[in-house]
């Protein structure tokens, strides 16, 4: 069912998206790890707490950056307060978007829209697009011709990969989606995963993102700055690593068009910062099977279903270690994917759904 | 003339909760609301097939485990994205220690 003899044609209207609807990998059943509903209830519990208590540092030291940058400008001195100020708005802004449009991070219904706004707009995307991208990506998983948000393609890209990093390709490719889109123009992919009767919402959204670019090279124009900018739509530029560093672990040199999260989705341990930044989605498995679990209570329930996952990543280092050579075989067979063990605790995997034929890869 | 179901003693269900109750080839939710009374719906989400009763009862909203779509399961109507389309629901009575569902 998974072996792919042609390649993969990753457009979401394609003949790889005939082929995982044909075969039933789209919207498929998938497989979760038992959980009594008791347990699972105490850890799908709401509270606004600790993500009011995050978003207040949050804001607090992105103003407070801001504020240095402003000051120091000019100097040497700024180099740390972008630092600090680009990683907060290029990249801490992606888990907020993330938590927040799962609608998971507070309790309080507008309190998650609030923050799901304002990080869309921090991170150049369509907040109604986006939002539906992500819910195709909860279903579709790493199914090619059906999942918007594959971030590595297969043959992998290692000059896009790296380039990443810097957020180059990012920024080219969002601020002209945001401008094609306030102008009404949506593409076939994206029609394919936003609902009709959200169409002109996206469009709506879109206008008044690019609405709050042109007032800021306005400003910046009318100051003679580059403040403004630097301040407001270039951090997705030059904040946007940490992002990528930790975001492109989540499923790269995994498996693809399977129907077990275990196969396809990574779980990283991280240093506590960056899991400040990335509001826990180091537990990425654990989020995909059960995305119902808010940030604050993943490590909980990583200890509970850690007996049926693989076994982490130690580090990023050791993920990227573990990922390199996967994607140099990448390279040569397409089909190559690194099969993560499982202890003799979990539940096999589903061979029906997941054998893939690796004997070229092995030559 | 729709026939009155038993879906459940109201033991089987907790205080805001959820249990799944399928019948004749149907799923349907059947809810206790915090204040003790009972609900029912149609047991699947109307964004994509997914047990609703896998879900969080909050107040009088119940959460998709998939997609975290909302629905208010007094009234079936969907809360926003990604739901779009109202839930069905269902008339309710409790007699004698029985959940009794209309459909």
């Amino acid at each position: 069912m998974t072996t792919m003899a042609r390649k993969r044609d990753y457009s979401l209207v394609g003949e790889s998206t005939r082929r995982a609807i044909e075969t039933g990998l789209a919207s498929a059943e998938w497989y979760h790890t038992d959980v009594p509903r008791k347990a699972m209830k105490e850890l799908m519990q709401r509270s606004d707490g600790p993500a009011i208590r995050d978003t207040i540092i949050w804001i607090a030291a992105i103003l407070g950056s801001a504020a240095g940058i402003v000051w120091f400008w000019g100097t040497w001195w700024v180099v740390p307060f972008l630092f600090v100020y680009g990683v907060l708005y290029g990249s801490s802004s992606d888990s907020r978007w993330h938590e927040c449009g799962h609608g998971t991070a507070f309790r309080t219904r507008w309190m998650n829209d609030v923050v799901y706004h304002i990080a869309s707009f921090m991170l150049m995307r369509n907040p109604v697009q986006w939002r539906w991208s992500h819910a195709r990506h909860h279903t579709d998983t790493i199914i090619v011709g059906r999942d918007a948000e594959i971030a590595v393609m297969r043959p992998p890209d290692l000059l896009k990969a790296g380039l990443a990093f810097t957020g180059i390709l990012d920024f080219r490719y969002s601020l002209p989606t945001l401008v094609r889109q306030a102008f009404g123009k949506l593409s076939d992919d994206e029609k394919s995963y936003i609902p009709e009767m959200e169409l002109n919402k996206a469009v709506v959204a879109a206008r008044w993102h690019v609405a709050i670019y042109v007032a800021t090279i306005a400003l910046a124009i009318a100051l003679r700055s580059w403040i403004p900018l630097v301040l407001v739509g270039l951090p997705r530029l030059y904040g946007t690593w940490h992002m990528v560093t930790t975001g492109l672990l989540q499923h790269i040199g995994l498996a693809d068009n399977v129907v077990d999260h275990r196969l396809n989705t990574r779980t990283v341990y991280m240093n506590p910062i960056s899991r400040f930044i990335y509001w826990n989605m180091n537990y990425h498995v654990e989020h995909h099977m059960f995305p119902m679990v808010p940030y604050h209570a993943l490590p909980r329930l990583h200890e509970l279903i850690k007996h049926d996952l693989p076994e982490p990543n130690l580090s990023m280092w050791h993920a990227y270690r573990e990922v390199w050579p996967v994607l140099l075989r990448q390279l040569k067979y397409e089909d190559f994917y690194l099969k993560r063990e499982l202890p003799p605790t979990a539940r096999p995997y589903r061979g029906e759904f997941h054998e893939v034929d690796m004997s070229a890869a092995a030559e | 003339m729709a026939d009155w179901i038993e879906a459940c003693a109201v033991d089987d269900v907790e205080e805001e909760d959820v249990i799944r109750f399928d019948h004749d080839g149907r799923t349907f939710a059947i809810y206790r609301s915090p204040d003790d009374e009972f609900f029912a719906t149609d047991g699947f989400c109307t964004h994509e097939k997914t047990h609703l009763a896998d879900g969080l009862v909050m107040d009088d909203i119940i959460e998709c485990p998939k997609h975290n779509g909302r629905f208010n399961y007094k009234t079936g109507q969907a809360k926003g994205a990604p739901v779009c389309v109202n839930l069905a629901t269902y008339p309710v009575k409790v007699d004698a220690g029985k959940v009794m569902i209309q459909i």
